[in-house]
Formats: structure tokens, C-alpha cells, sequence
């Protein structure tokens, strides 16, 4: 507490370096915070080495070979062939990894996406128009906090487990469960940001900047998207890197209970799931997957809480 | 306090309700539950007609269907044949007279299932909560007196570590570690399989179950804590206190973590009650005959009465523990009860 007094009374003393730090972009000014927060930058490298990995890697073996099965070749540990060895049916590990992590990414993505859409609109209109509509809102928010997120999560895939029907996406043949769970996912992961958001929007909408457009005329809408909405970046940012975090770890969940995306379509989940009964003897089976699980998640923490500092130091506790 | 108490009472009540409005249209919406008969070939249309009938399947899903399941419908005249003649009352009572009917599985009232299920995994969540608050504690305290110093960024590089990985994998190592590979405590199951269920049998089957539970929530609540302490550590009154000759030790306990636990009765009060829903993936992992095991059970047989009363159960408890929760914080920081 002292060095932090003495280091503003310090910056006080030298006002011309205070004036051109201002100068500075807020963006600017975030980046340098973020690049300044260790994690957040060996978490970046990390992640940008998984995108490389499950991109560039599909250039060196096609999908086909990621979907052979081989009986004769079972469990065969690693080697120059199978460097990360292959599974219960022969397949090759390494390739699996690789296209179930562009499904793994593809899906934490997407849900990420349904979800702060989601939430950011919720959180929106019932902090914007209050009265019964924030009343409705919040209470259905409520309602679904009080279901653990892993029953609700399951609850709404029971009826969808299960199907084997395919969709073609991207020139892959993927299952629909992909699909499925995406939607599963953004569906019950929203409220926790609608409520960030909507807490934002009731102080933003008490103040000038906002009254004033307000008073000019402006529209609801553009009060809401013009005004308000840019001013909540930084929790929307911050939500949105640990959701894709959280999403990866849910569809691993998902896969484990016999609820996630139906073979052959891979991802690190289900490789992860298939090596539950046989972790002792072919531990080659979990270690690839399990370990780009946890480095993924965990570099997408790193990224998040950096963020979380650049952008507004006050969050911290959220 | 009267007032306050009486508001939050009236909020909990729409919350109650829109919870069951959600769970029954959840349910409904997962899927018919005579699908199973309707693709059996031995049955005939007029076979599965007269089961939709008699469970009451034909009558419309709102308000009928509804009305019939939050309070019965003993009291009026039902159509159990398909047949358009009311051929007499009906025999369940609803959820509301607490009566949730009987488990499509086992054949019996739901009530009764779960009374078997819910001390084991009351036994498995409390110690498992307790193991996590006390070693998240002595975790928190000890960084935030350590701040940015090697222990503290080694035990924050871990919980991240330990945030980032699903439950299931830290519990199949674990397995693997202690159960498998050095054969100190029994891979699953809540008792040996042959041999008398001693106290010490018991507790030896909980170990690793309790220790993957607490793991993840000793990583956050830690966390929580160390942030917490943090913030009180650095406050005017702890200055006084060190400054008027208090020992560290009265200082941080008295002082610091007194004002630091106000927010973790928040977080308590969001967790106890998640205890009532078992762990789902321990439970079933380590075999543990429980509510999570019973849950993911019943979802896999489409037992639906099960899963509504497991759900109705857990979301009451939630919001029965906010209330509490709230109560007493704002007994214990007046400023809460005015808004």
C-alpha cells in the first residue's frame, strides 16, 4: 500500500509523462497491459500453437485417415506411424486429435457466440427498459441459475442423444450432434453475463452521455446499440474468452456422460472418453487429448484473466 | 429486518414458479415417453392409443396436462379409455400435495427412491465441502500474507491448472495413481464387496472421491479468498490494528478474515445447496450410489417422474439457500436490508 501511494504521488510530480500516456489510445493503452500480464501472453502463444496444430496439421494428414479404422492394428503404442498411437479400433490418435480439435474449437466457438449474444441482449433490454420486462427477465435468469448448469446441460440434451443423422458443413460430413450440442451449450451458458451486462447498462443509462442522447432524440435502439452497448466491451470481451474455455471443458462433460457428439465425427472430448476403461494399459489413448484439453482451457484462462486486467482493472472480482 | 424478510420471501415465490413451469415444459419436450412401445412391433396403433389414454397423454399439454401435474386430478373426470365417455376420477395427487408419482424403473414412489440415495451422497458432498473450505482457507490466507511471491504464484499457477481440467480426468488419475497403481484405496464402489462395512471401510471408499470433488473447488475457493483477504489486508482498520500493538496472528484472524469471510457466506450459500444434486461425474465414476448416479440413471431410462423431482428438489434447495443466505447477510451488514 505504500509503493502504490508513493508511485502516484510520483506520477504526480511528473505530469508531462502522465499527459502523453493519455494520448494513447484506450486500445493501445489495453494491449500494453495485456502484454504486460505474463500469463495472458504465454497463454496466447499456447493457444496459437493448438490453432496451428489443429489447421496446419490437416495438411499433413487428410480426415480419411483420422476415420480408418484398423482392427488389426489396436492399441498400438506410439510410433513413427501412429506417433501419438491409435485407439480401440485402430485409428490414428494423432489424426483424431487433429480434426476433433477443429470440432472442439469449432463448437466452443460457436456456443461462445450463441451465448454472449444471448446474454449481452438479455442483460440489455432488462437493464435498458426495467420495470416488468428486467422483473420477467431476471426472475427466468434466476430460475435457470437455480438448475445446476450440468443438469440443465442434460436435461435439454435427453432429447437430442442419440441421433445419427449427418450434416455437411464446411465439405466435412460431421454428425448433427455437433450441432446439438453447440446449441445445448450457448442455451445455458448465457445468464451470468446478462446479469454483468444488465448491472453495466443501470449505472451507464444514469449518466450524461447517455441522457443526453436521450434528449437529442435518439432512438431506443440507437441509445441501446449506439451508446450503451460499446461501453460494455470490456465484461463482453472477458465473458467470451472464458466462455470458449468453459465450452471446450462442457463438451468433454457431455462426452464422458454419453451426451456429447456421436462418432465418427472425433473430438478431444470423446477421444478423452473413449480411454476411460483402458487408462492404465494404453495411456497413450488419453494423454494427447487429455493434454490439449487442459493446455487449451488453460491458455483461454490466461488470455481471459489478462484480458480481464487490460481492459477494466476494476473487474477483478467478477 | 421484518419488511426485508418479507420481501424476499414474495420474490421466492415467482422464482418457484417459473422453475416448474420450466422443468414440466423441459420434460415434456424431451421426448414421448411411450416411444419405446410405439416402435415395438407387438404392440398394435390401438394398443399404444389406449396407454397414451390411460397415462393421459391425450389431453392437451396446457392447460390440462399442466393442471393435472402441479395438483392432481383425483378431483375430476377422466377419460382413461380414449374413447370420449369420462369413465371416472383420476389418482394423482400433483407435485404441489407432494405427490410425484412412481419411478417408471424401479416401480416405485419417487419419494421413497431418493430417501435411499440422498444421505450417501449427503455424506460424500458435506465432507467433501468441508475438506474444500478448510484447505481453501489455510490456501488463501497463506498467499494473501505472500503476495506475488514465489509460493503465491506457484499456488495461483496451480489452481489455474487445476481449473482448467475436467473433473473426470483428475479423478480417473487419481484412480489410476492410488487405486490402481499403488493399491492403497479401493478403485470404487462405497463398500467391499465382501466382508462387513466398517466406519474405516467407509471412509477409506471416500478418499479419492473426496479428493477429486475438493481438488477443483479448493483451486477457485482459494482463489476467492486470497482476493478477499487481499482487499481487507490493505484496509485502514488492519493498519490500526497492527498499529496499536495487536500480534499478527490476532491481526489477520480477527481483523482480516472476519471482514474477508462477509462475501464467502455469498458463496457458501450458492454451493451447499448444489451438494443435494451429488456429483453427477464422481458419483458415477466411482460408483457411488447417490443423487448424481440416480440422475444420470434416470435420464438414460427416460424415468421422467425421477427427474422431476430430482430437479424440482435441487432448484427449491437453491432457492430456499439464497433466501437464507440473504437473510443473513443482511444481518450481519445492515446497508443490504435497505434496497
Amino acid at each position: 500500500m505504500a509503493n502504490l501511494s508513493a508511485t502516484q504521488s510520483d506520477s504526480r510530480v511528473v505530469p508531462l509523462q502522465e499527459k502523453s500516456r493519455k494520448a494513447e489510445s484506450l486500445l493501445r493503452l489495453a494491449l500494453r497491459r495485456f502484454l504486460r500480464h505474463r500469463a495472458a501472453v504465454i497463454g496466447s502463444i499456447m493457444l496459437l500453437a493448438i490453432v496451428l496444430y489443429v489447421t496446419v496439421g490437416t495438411l499433413f494428414v487428410s480426415e480419411a485417415v483420422a476415420n480408418r479404422t484398423n482392427i488389426m492394428g489396436k492399441y498400438a503404442p506410439p510410433s513413427v506411424a501412429n506417433p501419438f498411437g491409435t485407439d480401440e479400433v485402430g485409428r490414428d490418435v494423432l489424426a483424431r486429435t487433429i480434426y476433433g480439435g477443429q470440432i472442439s474449437l469449432m463448437i466452443a466457438t460457436a456456443a461462445m457466440l450463441i451465448s454472449i449474444s444471448l446474454g449481452t441482449l438479455v442483460g440489455l433490454i432488462a437493464g435498458y427498459f426495467g420495470g416488468l420486462i428486467d422483473a420477467v427477465l431476471m426472475r427466468i435468469v434466476e430460475a435457470l441459475l437455480a438448475i445446476p448448469a450440468l443438469v440443465l446441460l442434460l436435461l435439454l440434451s435427453r432429447p437430442l442423444a442419440g441421433n445419427t443423422t449427418e450434416v455437411i458443413f464446411l465439405g466435412r460430413q460431421l454428425s448433427a450432434t455437433v450441432l446439438v450440442i453447440v446449441v445445448i451449450i450457448g442455451l445455458t451458458s448465457w445468464m451470468r453475463l446478462a446479469r454483468i451486462i444488465r448491472a453495466q447498462v443501470l449505472s451507464l443509462k444514469e449518466q450524461e452521455f447517455v441522457q443526453a442522447a436521450r434528449l437529442l432524440g435518439a432512438s431506443d435502439a440507437r441509445v441501446i446499440f449506439g451508446h450503451i452497448l460499446p461501453n460494455c466491451v470490456a465484461p463482453i470481451v472477458v465473458a467470451a474468452t472464458l466462455e470458449v474455455g468453459a465450452a471446450i471443458i462442457t463438451e468433454a462433460y457431455l462426452s464422458f456422460l454419453g451426451f456429447g457428439v456421436m462418432p465418427p465425427t472425433a473430438t478431444w472430448g470423446n477421444i478423452l472418453t473413449r480411454s476411460r476403461d483402458v487408462l492404465n494399459q494404453y495411456p497413450w489413448m488419453w494423454i494427447a487429448p487429455g493434454v490439449l484439453i487442459v493446455m487449451t482451457t488453460l491458455a483461454i484462462n490466461f488470455i481471459g484473466d489478462g484480458l480481464r486486467d487490460a481492459l477494466d482493472p476494476r473487474m477483478k472480482n467478477i | 429486518m421484518g419488511p426485508y424478510l418479507l420481501r424476499r420471501l414474495l420474490q421466492a415465490i415467482p422464482l418457484l414458479a417459473i422453475i416448474a413451469v420450466l422443468v414440466f415444459f423441459l420434460i415434456q419436450a424431451s421426448g414421448d415417453p411411450l416411444a419405446e412401445e410405439a416402435a415395438n412391433p407387438r404392440f398394435t396403433q390401438a394398443d399404444i392409443a389406449l396407454m397414451r389414454a390411460r397415462l393421459g397423454l391425450n389431453e392437451p399439454l396446457f392447460p390440462h396436462r399442466f393442471i393435472t401435474w402441479l395438483i392432481g386430478d383425483d378431483w375430476r373426470l377422466r377419460d382413461y379409455t380414449g374413447d370420449g365417455v369420462l369413465d371416472g376420477y383420476g389418482s394423482q395427487r400433483g407435485i404441489l400435495r407432494g405427490d410425484f408419482g412412481e419411478s417408471y424403473r424401479f416401480k416405485q414412489p419417487v419419494g421413497d427412491l431418493v430417501a435411499l440415495r440422498l444421505p450417501n451422497t449427503i455424506l460424500l458432498g458435506s465432507s467433501a465441502y468441508i475438506v474444500t473450505i478448510v484447505f481453501s482457507l489455510i490456501v488463501g490466507i497463506y498467499a494473501s500474507l505472500r503476495p506475488y511471491t514465489l509460493a503465491d504464484n506457484a499456488l495461483t499457477g496451480f489452481s489455474f491448472f487445476t481449473f482448467s481440467m475436467p473433473i473426470f480426468l483428475i479423478a480417473l488419475l487419481l484412480v489410476q495413481i492410488f487405486a490402481v497403481g499403488l493399491g492403497w484405496l479401493p478403485v470404487q464402489g462405497m463398500c467391499p464387496a465382501r466382508g462387513e462395512c466398517t466406519t474405516v471401510e467407509r471412509a477409506r471408499h471416500m478418499i479419492l472421491p473426496i479428493m477429486s470433488l475438493s481438488l477443483i473447488s479448493i483451486a477457485s475457493y482459494s482463489r476467492y479468498i486470497r482476493t478477499a483477504m487481499l482487499e481487507t489486508i490493505n484496509s485502514d482498520y488492519v493498519r490500526t490494528a497492527r498499529a496499536k500493538g495487536l500480534g499478527e496472528r490476532r491481526v489477520v484472524s480477527l481483523h482480516a478474515l472476519k471482514n474477508a469471510s462477509l462475501p464467502l457466506v455469498t458463496l457458501i450459500g450458492l454451493d451447499v445447496p448444489l451438494i443435494l444434486s451429488g456429483a453427477v461425474v464422481t458419483e458415477t465414476i466411482f460408483g457411488w450410489n447417490g443423487m448424481g448416479k440416480l440422475f444420470i440413471d434416470s435420464l438414460t431410462f427416460n424415468d421422467s417422474p425421477v427427474i422431476v423431482f430430482f430437479v424440482l428438489l435441487v432448484a427449491t434447495a437453491v432457492v430456499v439457500f439464497q433466501l437464507i443466505t440473504d437473510i443473513i447477510y443482511g444481518w450481519l451488514d445492515p446497508r443490504v436490508r435497505i434496497q
